[in-house]
């Protein structure tokens, strides 16, 4: 099945897209993700305020049938959590790129960009 | 080892069926979204492939009486045309599988057993034969491999089953039509010249009718059914909404809630323990675990509060200001039914009765849940 890789995101190997505005990222995961996953019924996310840092995991995926960790593709500091996304799950399903998004971060090291994919690596990546 | 694949797999993958690797079998997990497919199944009917599940044949003057002694349900209870629910236990009382039997006809029974323990299965049952007196009158046969099988779930499959297959049964219960059977009942129909094993049985806690029929034809019978549903909202379901279905149906599957160091008696399943028969292999343990107890009982559970959903391993602990370790999950899933954690678990005796409050242990954080009675949802 094809799946949607919007031009303008950076993506992560583990499948999470970044959209920058500034020096802050709004994350999320993949319309390829979302289909793998299947029914997204519950997503844990991070306490605003948390630093994480690139590649830790701070986010909870949960489908019908499992439960799937979410990586930070950048270091920084947790500015937001999506609200609409723990009360209404399926927005992970119906929305990955739109309201579905997980939560933002102001990054504290923007050279780690770099190691992101973009469009073209990551639909290489998942075969399309 | 390259993952087996079914007699259905080239339907699945024109279906764009999702597929999964399950117990060594490459099956479809869904084929739309698992919560469609579970609530088409609540609310009109669904069609399954559960070709992956073995099959085998003993038949015989002495099939009867060394069967009653190898699986712990009575089959002389069990009249021609009937199946019932039954184990196949070790002498520790242990489960090696739980399975259907089916008396199809005089000296001739039919297991449907578990993919995943086909090999098991077949070689205890073969060794318990090589030991039996009378094993020159039992003759034992694993059909896995020639047998494909499907499952039509769903109250509105009585609608249209019966347009599949032609009557009147020729073997089994005698009915005119599929219809016409009672849960439990079987009967051997006709399609496109084939004998067909029909039973009104099922796995989801709905009404409806497993499929057995030779591997040659089961496409030509999966489509059909297919066809005929069409008008009638049946869709295609998957391994997915097969297990929110069961789980939700509180019905054990193997591997979670069963295995060889668990009992019937622990899995609360003691009824299809037939303790009054005579002896049969685990009968010690399984009488001794009814006389003075047991040390763990599998429980039903819901969550209280929105968290997230309870998972395999989960450790479960009592609740209030003495919490403590009581258990472990072994199934558990968002209900579809009703959008909430449920699950499936064993616990210390005293945790077991319904309206007792415990706590899931999720990611470090205990979550509360309570204690209900089995089925978790009934209509």
């Amino acid at each position: 099945m094809s799946t949607q890789v919007p031009a303008d995101l950076k993506y992560a190997k583990s499948h999470e897209w970044v959209r920058l505005a500034g020096d802050v990222a709004t994350v999320g995961i993949t319309d390829h993700a979302q289909h793998e996953l299947t029914d997204v019924v519950f997503v844990e996310l991070p306490a605003v305020g948390r630093t994480v840092k690139a590649g830790e995991a701070c986010a909870v995926v949960e489908s019908v049938k499992t439960a799937s960790d979410i990586y930070s593709p950048v270091s920084g500091e947790i500015l937001a959590a999506n609200k609409a996304v723990s009360d209404n799950p399926a927005l992970v399903n119906t929305q990955p790129f739109a309201d579905g998004w997980f939560f933002q971060i102001k990054l504290s090291n923007p050279a780690e960009l770099a190691a992101l994919l973009d469009a073209a690596g990551y639909s290489q990546l998942i075969g399309q | 080892m390259a993952l087996q694949h079914t007699p259905l797999y080239a339907a699945h993958q024109k279906l764009g069926g999702k597929l999964i690797e399950f117990g060594g079998w490459e099956m479809p997990v869904q084929y739309s979204s698992i919560i469609d497919e579970h609530l088409a199944v609540r609310k009109a009917a669904g069609l399954f492939d559960i070709s992956h599940m073995g099959e085998a044949s003993i038949r015989g003057a002495g099939a009867l009486e060394f069967l009653n002694h190898t699986l712990g349900n009575d089959l002389r209870k069990l009249p021609v045309g009937q199946g019932q629910y039954t184990h196949l236990c070790n002498e520790r009382g242990g489960v090696i599988d739980d399975l259907y039997a089916y008396h199809v006809g005089e000296q001739d029974f039919l297991l449907i057993i578990n993919a995943s323990r086909i090999e098991a299965d077949v070689a205890w049952i073969e060794k318990q034969l090589a030991a039996w007196p009378q094993r020159a009158t039992v003759e034992f046969k694993n059909l896995s491999d020639e047998m494909g099988a499907v499952a039509l779930q769903g109250p509105r499959a009585v609608e249209f089953i019966d347009p599949c297959f032609t009557g009147p049964a020729l073997r089994g219960t005698r009915v005119e039509r599929p219809s016409h059977l009672v849960k439990n009942q079987l009967g051997v129909f006709t399609f496109e010249g084939h004998g067909v094993h029909v039973a009104r049985t099922g796995y989801t806690g709905e009404d409806g009718f497993e499929i057995i029929a030779p591997a040659a034809i089961i496409e030509a019978v999966w489509n059909k059914i297919l066809a005929a549903g069409h008008a009638h909202c049946c869709q295609p379901a998957g391994l997915g909404a097969r297990d929110t279905l069961r789980t939700e149906a509180c019905y054990p599957l193997y591997g979670h809630e069963l295995d060889e160091e668990t009992t019937p008696i622990e899995a609360g399943l003691g009824f299809f323990v037939a303790l009054d028969k005579g002896e049969f292999i685990g009968r010690a343990t399984l009488a001794a675990q009814k006389a003075n107890g047991v040390t763990k009982k599998l429980v039903a559970f819901k969550m209280t509060s929105k968290s997230a959903p309870p998972r395999p391993h989960y450790p479960i602990w009592s609740s209030g200001p003495d919490a403590a370790p009581i258990g472990e999950v072994t199934s558990g899933t968002q209900s579809p039914s009703l959008s909430l954690g449920i699950g499936l678990g064993y616990v210390k005796p005293e945790f077991a009765r319904p309206g007792t409050l415990i706590e899931i242990e999720i990611r470090g954080r205990r979550a509360p849940a309570e204690v209900v009675a089995k089925p978790i949802y009934h209509k």
